[in-house]
């Protein structure tokens, strides 16, 4: 007859035996180390020129639309900054409601709905920045969903599976661009796919055929030809908060050290 | 409205979706979570160091930290926003991710303490069986009582003398595995919060041994607090029982019992807290001597915006005041209950500054976010990410408490 001593000590060796093996799968996923190594297909990359972005908030309002943000509330996949620099040195931002109207006032809005005058005199410079998920190529938010529901495609865009996510707002935690909200009707994380199901057909983002002033584009890094790819390698573009090492693939023309 | 709006206020500029999106129930998380690690270490010093003085807390501690275990997981459930997916992050572990670990190091702490458990009661499982199978003609009542207690033996009777001295090298065995587990436990959650690296507040390799410092400061307290309670109630009924029944203990012996247990388990507490506030103050002091770029906005934080939370209530009433109390020397009853009622405020403080203090800034590091907690609820959101909320988490360890404690008995020795 089995002791129980030895039926103990042979049921955990079999948990541990079959814990290992399963979780090796996990790490060596065929599949992936596949999806890892295949370069053939396209990298979605974005490229932004402050320089010609007037601050409209037409590409706002587009992505709202197209990807059902309900247009009241107040949350946006991508806004636009308003960037005030005073000849004090001193730098007011602002977006009110992501910009979804544009900046309907000349008064930095401060929160509490108090708006802070600026006099004319006293401004050094002043621009707009547009704002979306940057794809990070090193995702924290997808290191850090406790079930994979946020995960990165082989063409380098980060989705939300909203059949998958628990909705405990990790990812939101870690994305260090303050890009993440929760859908108020799904009740699920959320945030700029670069519209997938759009370029994945050939077509542009709503964002970028929504501003018509050429401030938004997107391309293949991948393809040597496209224009976007020529301007990221030979023009001189930047990212915003390298330092959290995310590999941001958002690139700005014409950044000012500013920018937050 | 969108989560999270309810209770966020902004001033200047904070990034369109940034919210307090982790609240009050992510603040009950690693405090409930620590109050589990702490009593369990308490328990498993007598147990495995051999702390004798602390045998009278001992069995207490180990009941009421399983009566905490589940209770560990409630906040988190409670935050979700697919609380019914809750049960996916034990179905698709998720590696790279800290909370996926949960279950993982979860289930084998419950383990563990239910396989301690298991061997401190063997005894009084098989005792309490045998008893009832000796009654004639058993009601209902006394025939489900048999039947459950029959099934907690799980088939071993034998109650010889060496049975259960193998029963307590089995415990102490458990419990020296579950010291490693119950700080990995509590540590992981500090880790939770310390991998942030998009938070400047919480982006320290510290924090996970801050958090077992002071779960075990928490842990130790609130049991020493219940152990004082119960006592309470127990002088109570004693003086009421002791005119049917003579043999039972007298108010007296009960009371140098308690004076003896809190006086011993003070002295632990004081140990632990000195370790907590050692590391806390560490870290304060080593962000303002390197002044990295987000010092600027923590600072504004911590001495402008926090002050009274941190400096006030955290370490003025919580850590300051108790630690003082604890000193004088001749420690009452009264001034241990005190004591630890303050040390528990100031570890709930600690964790309140860390979660919420961590998003009172945004990640533009030019704006503020400020958390009112919401007290009525008028929806389901505010109902679970408040006061109530909040209360239901709190309350519910001590019904748990109260129906193990009729199982496995925690005060039957001195019977
Ligand atoms: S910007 Fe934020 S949400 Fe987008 S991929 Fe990077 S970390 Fe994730
Ligand atoms: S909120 Fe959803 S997507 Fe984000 S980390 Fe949690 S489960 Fe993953």
């Amino acid at each position: 007859m089995i002791s129980r001593r030895s039926f103990c000590k042979k049921s955990l060796l079999i948990a541990g035996g079959l814990a290992i093996p399963l979780s090796c799968l996990e790490l060596f996923d065929p599949k992936r180390l596949l999806a890892e190594k295949d370069d053939t297909g396209a990298r979605w990359v974005f490229l932004v020129d402050t320089r010609k972005c007037v601050g409209c908030g037409f590409c706002v309002k587009g992505c709202k639309v197209e990807n059902e943000v309900p247009y009241d509330a107040n949350v946006t996949r991508t806004w636009v900054e308003r960037y005030i620099v005073t000849k004090d040195g001193k730098t007011h931002i602002d977006s009110p409601k992501g910009a979804r109207d544009g900046f309907p006032n000349k008064g930095i809005d401060i929160g509490h709905g108090r708006l802070e005058e600026i006099k004319d005199d006293d401004i050094e410079k002043a621009f707009f920045v547009p704002k979306l998920c940057n794809q990070c190529d090193n995702p924290p938010c997808v290191q850090v969903c406790p079930v994979g529901a946020t995960y990165q495609t082989a063409d380098g865009v980060v989705l939300v599976d909203r059949s998958w996510c628990i909705g405990c707002g990790y990812c939101i935690m870690g994305c260090p661009y303050g890009v993440r909200f929760f859908h108020p009707v799904f009740h699920v994380a959320e945030k700029c796919n670069f519209c997938y199901h759009r370029i994945t057909k050939g077509m542009q983002t709503a964002c970028v055929d929504s501003c018509a002033f050429g401030a938004r584009r997107v391309g293949n890094l991948r393809d040597p030809e496209d224009p976007v790819t020529r301007v990221i390698m030979t023009e001189r573009v930047n990212v915003l908060k390298e330092e959290y090492g995310t590999k941001p693939q958002v690139f700005y023309l014409g950044l000012s050290k500013e920018v937050k | 409205m969108v989560h999270g709006e309810a209770w966020t206020i902004k001033e200047f500029f904070t990034y369109p979706n940034e919210y307090i999106y982790w609240t009050i129930q992510i603040v009950m998380y690693p405090f409930m979570t620590g109050l589990v690690a702490g009593a369990f270490v308490l328990s498993s010093l007598y147990h495995v160091f051999g702390v004798k003085q602390l045998k009278g807390i001992a069995r207490f501690s180990l009941v009421f930290s399983f009566a905490l275990l589940p209770v560990a997981m409630l906040p988190l459930l409670m935050h979700l926003q697919q609380p019914l997916r809750g049960i996916e992050v034990m179905m698709t572990p998720h590696f790279t991710s800290a909370i996926a670990a949960f279950g993982i190091v979860f289930s084998t702490y419950g383990m563990i303490v239910a396989s301690e458990l298991w061997f401190v009661f063997r005894k009084h499982f098989v005792e309490t069986a045998l008893s009832l199978k000796a009654v004639e003609g058993r009601s209902a009542l006394q025939q489900g009582e048999y039947l459950l207690f029959s099934i907690l033996t799980l088939g071993a009777w034998d109650i010889s003398h060496e049975a259960l001295e193998t029963d307590e090298r089995a415990v102490k065995k458990l419990a020296a595995a579950g010291i490693p587990v119950a700080c990995f436990l509590h540590g992981y959650a500090g880790f939770i919060f310390g991998s942030v690296k998009a938070n400047a507040l919480w982006m320290t390799p510290l924090m996970p041994v801050i958090f077992i410092c002071s779960a075990v400061v928490s842990g130790i307290a609130l049991c020493i607090l219940t152990y004082i309670l119960t006592m309470e109630i127990r002088k109570q009924l004693a003086r009421r029982r002791r005119l049917a029944h003579p043999e039972l203990p007298s108010m007296e012996e009960l009371k140098s019992a308690e004076a003896h247990v809190v006086a011993m388990t003070s002295r632990y507490l004081l140990m632990f807290m000195v370790a907590a506030i050692t590391l806390e103050l560490l870290d304060l002091i080593f962000r303002g001597y390197t002044a990295v770029k987000s010092w600027d906005i923590l600072r504004s934080v911590i001495y402008e915006r926090d002050f009274v939370n941190i400096f006030v209530v955290q370490y003025g009433l919580g850590n300051l005041v108790p630690f003082v109390l604890f000193l004088i020397p001749g420690l009452t009853i009264r001034r241990a209950a005190v004591g630890t009622v303050l040390v528990l405020l100031g570890v709930f403080m600690m964790r309140w500054n860390v979660v919420i203090g961590g998003q009172a800034f945004s990640s533009s590091f030019s704006g503020f976010m400020h958390y009112v907690l919401p007290i009525w609820p008028d929806s389901m959101e505010t109902l679970k990410e408040g006061f109530f909320g909040a209360m239901i988490v709190a309350v519910v360890p001590f019904c748990i408490f109260y129906v193990l404690n009729k199982v496995m008995p925690v005060f039957k020795e001195t019977h």
